[in-house]
């Protein structure tokens, strides 16, 4: 029965046009908003590859750095005369090793060692550093005293710009820190592979320095772990408990919602007023040292709770209610509901949270103005009470120098900057594959 | 675990508050980011070659920071010296004395020249400071009168300058170094060009005088940069007709890109500075708790290496950098004020 009024029903319909149902503008619509969101995906990766090229073509040259390998003398004239190293220590940290490197400089050179003028521009190639560099040679091994070793020195700053081409050979000599004598012994050098560039191990490993050639980010590396692993001790546990008590035990009236809205408040506070809260709170009333990793790793402590906090109620209350009742129903205390089954499932989000709370301390220079860690630290921090300084704030004070050699290293410190993000971002991820649970 | 983890936390809290007030070893310094790279340089090779002290630590962040942190108070959570791109102001003494610190030594480092430079593709530029005030006042007279600044390209102030729009990158108001470029080129330009003259006959009070020949014009032709010189750098390498002030140490580090300008035809240099033929330096000094000399290990040495020969002196690393070093009778002076612990 239905069949027979069905048939001509189904033909009557086919011969009449399509009720239009909007299903072409509807498609266009869709496309339109897939060819948006391929734009802004496009715009974004874009940016992102001109920012990191222009760092990474600006720095890559930092991590080479142009050394001098001589035959250097370590005569006994030069630098014990009167032969008292075996009575008085002292000597040998005194010692003008400087000229012992120069010395070594303009016998390769051909250098004629009366020539003031001339002795003055070899010693202007290499870096001021070789005293520390040869002291340390000497005062390991004094035995080397009376021999000639092989040393590889630091080039001067300058001529490890010009050896890069960093520097404007083609300007008058006057308006350029290298004069056309050292840029001849320069090539001369090269020529005779005794100049050559090498990895700049200094980068990593040394302090903040005024010579370019010996600055590294090493002191800088060192605040800022101290400061994260102090952000990640105290800010892991209080932020989570804080955010358990309020979304599973606190009881909803007035006060939490104030509470609430505090804490939401104090994640858009600008870093700035926490760094004054510090220096009144740690440095003022608790008397803790200036320029110290752990007032820094306390500060943004504090900055970092409320990005925790939040983040960690938020994947606390991704958890389904069924969950919970069904741990409750299976007789389950509401500790262990929360301990066992909501903790375990929430944790991806928690560790999500954590870390960009601690890449956001991490970047942050504005706090350490005032706890004073903008600063020049050459010394490594033996403990977090010692004065340190932190990645961000090593770009910082770089991107300030008037040295040329300075600029591809601000350009190499923000590379391994990233490095640093880059590595704490993939172990968050790995860490949340472990932990991620399914229901 | 969890229980692990919130007594590591108590602990660190706990060590954070007890460890309070632990003596320091090294010397503490804040201050001008104009005497940082100087005082930087003394810093490194004072912890070289002086391997049982500590290097001390720099801060920088301006003058008035400095002083400021300086004048807190006296004891190891305050800092020893303060650098400064410019003297003590009186009123910041009174904030020392009533914070308990009565007793500040002075200590001048040496000269610091202040430069015009444009890019290095330019034409040489010749300029003087009635120039500069002409270009850059707020207000300028015109028939008797104070008009808003009514020039809008060099030439228009001078014939002989280019024929381009006026661009000044110029110090912002919380460096030190505005403070030289407006009482030694501004206020100067005033007077030379009889502006001076006409503002005294159209405002009464001598202090209004004063502010208007140095007010600078807020249209968009000069330009405060409140970040340091390299940020004055980039400007002018993006804007080649514009011209920047500069430190003479962060000109002659960058004179591949830069092109000086003679002021009263004076070529900027260590020695025109020295000499005072150049107009526009100044003194920078650092100054010194004497209540902690003594009590902070390493504090006289690090001074008395700051103002030796082999740092300050005319062949020395600062020098070298671009410090204008002050003449040998002055520096035997400072030397010997410092040793007799002469205060402010």
């Amino acid at each position: 029965m239905s069949q027979v009024i069905s048939a001509p029903a189904a033909t009557a319909r086919a011969a009449t046009p399509r009720r239009d149902i909007g299903i072409k503008r509807r498609y266009a619509a869709e496309r339109r908003f897939r060819a948006y969101g391929l734009a802004a995906i496009t715009f974004g990766l874009l940016f992102l590859f001109l920012l990191v090229s222009s760092v990474v073509s600006k720095g890559y040259t930092a991590f080479e750095q142009t050394m001098i390998t001589i035959p250097v003398e370590f005569t006994e004239s030069a630098i014990d005369k009167d032969n008292e190293r075996a009575t008085n220590p002292q000597k040998l940290m005194t010692a003008n090793y400087p000229v012992v490197a120069r010395n070594a400089l303009a016998k390769v050179l051909g250098v004629d060692p009366n020539d003031r003028a001339s002795m003055r521009a070899v010693g202007g190639m290499l870096s001021d550093s070789v005293r520390t560099q040869l002291r340390n040679i000497v005062v390991n091994n004094p035995s080397v005293i009376g021999t000639t070793q092989p040393v590889s020195l630091l080039a001067h700053g300058d001529i490890d710009s010009a050896y890069k081409g960093q520097i404007d050979l083609s300007v008058p000599e006057t308006n350029r820190k290298v004069s056309d004598k050292q840029v001849g012994w320069m090539n001369q050098l090269a020529e005779s592979g005794a100049l050559a560039g090498h990895f700049n191990t200094g980068i990593f490993l040394n302090g903040a320095s005024s010579r370019p050639e010996a600055a590294g980010v090493g002191v800088a590396f060192i605040g800022s772990l101290y400061m994260m692993l102090i952000v990640l001790v105290l800010s892991l546990p209080i932020g989570v408990a804080a955010s358990i008590y309020l979304e599973e035990f606190a009881p909803k009236n007035r006060f939490t919602d104030l509470i609430e809205v505090n804490i939401n408040n104090l994640a858009a506070v600008p870093s700035i007023v926490y760094g004054l809260l510090g220096l009144a709170v740690f440095i003022n009333f608790a008397g803790l040292p200036r320029s110290a990793a752990l007032v820094g790793g306390l500060v943004l402590t504090l900055m970092t709770l409320p990005t925790i906090i939040i983040a960690t109620r938020a994947a606390l209350k991704a958890v389904p209610p069924s969950i919970r009742a069904a741990a409750l129903g299976l007789g389950a205390s509401k500790m262990q509901t929360v301990f066992h089954h909501v903790l375990p499932l929430a944790m991806p989000g928690i560790l999500t949270g954590t870390i960009i709370g601690l890449a956001h301390a991490l970047g942050e220079t504005a706090p350490l103005l005032l706890i004073g860690m903008v600063a020049f630290v050459a010394d490594f921090p033996g403990s977090p009470l010692a004065p340190s300084t932190a990645l961000p704030v090593q770009i910082y004070m770089w991107a300030n120098e008037a040295e040329r050699a300075f600029v591809e290293r601000t350009s190499g410190a923000i590379i391994i900057l990233l490095i640093f993000l880059v590595l704490m971002n993939l172990g968050a991820i790995l860490l949340r594959r472990r932990f991620e649970r399914r229901w | 675990m969890k229980n692990v983890k919130f007594t590591v936390a108590l602990l660190a809290a706990s060590v954070a508050f007890a460890g309070a007030a632990a003596a320091r070893d090294q010397v503490q310094v804040a201050g001008s980011s104009t005497v940082l790279p100087y005082a930087k340089i003394v810093a490194e090779a004072f912890g070289e070659t002086f391997p049982n002290f500590k290097t001390p630590v720099v801060e920088s962040g301006g003058s008035s920071a400095g002083l400021k942190e300086f004048c807190k108070g006296v004891g190891p959570e305050t800092i020893d010296v303060a650098n400064s791109s410019r003297a003590i102001k009186s009123s910041e003494v009174e904030a020392c004395k009533a914070a308990g610190v009565t007793e500040i030594q002075e200590v001048k480092i040496g000269y610091d020249g202040i430069v015009f430079a444009t890019d290095s593709s330019n034409k040489d530029l010749a300029i003087v400071p009635k120039d500069i005030y002409q270009a850059l006042a707020a207000e300028v007279v015109v028939d008797g009168k104070l008009v808003a600044n009514p020039y809008k390209k060099w030439s228009e102030v001078n014939k002989d300058l280019p024929d381009v729009e006026i661009a000044a990158y110029i110090p912002g108001e919380k460096h030190g170094t505005r403070e030289v470029f407006e009482e030694k080129v501004l206020a100067q330009g005033c007077k030379d060009s009889g502006a001076a003259e006409a503002i005294k006959g159209l405002v009464a009070d001598e202090k209004e005088q004063h502010s208007k020949c140095v007010a600078v014009r807020k249209d968009g032709m000069a330009v405060d940069i409140d970040g340091d010189y390299t940020e004055t750098l980039g400007r002018i390498g993006s804007n080649k007709n514009g011209i920047g002030v500069f430190g003479l140490a962060f000109y002659e580090n960058n004179a591949d890109k830069l092109k000086v300008a003679t002021v009263n035809g004076i070529v900027p240099s260590t020695e025109t500075i020295a000499s005072g033929e150049y107009p526009v330096s100044r003194p920078l000094f650092f100054y010194v708790k004497k209540a902690h000399i003594g009590v902070i290990p390493g504090l006289k040495e690090y001074v008395e290496f700051f103002t030796s020969d082999d740092m300050i002196g005319p062949d020395s690393p600062l020098a070298q950098y671009g410090l204008v070093a002050a003449p040998d009778a002055e520096r035997e002076e400072i030397r010997k004020a410092f040793e007799d612990g002469k205060v402010m």
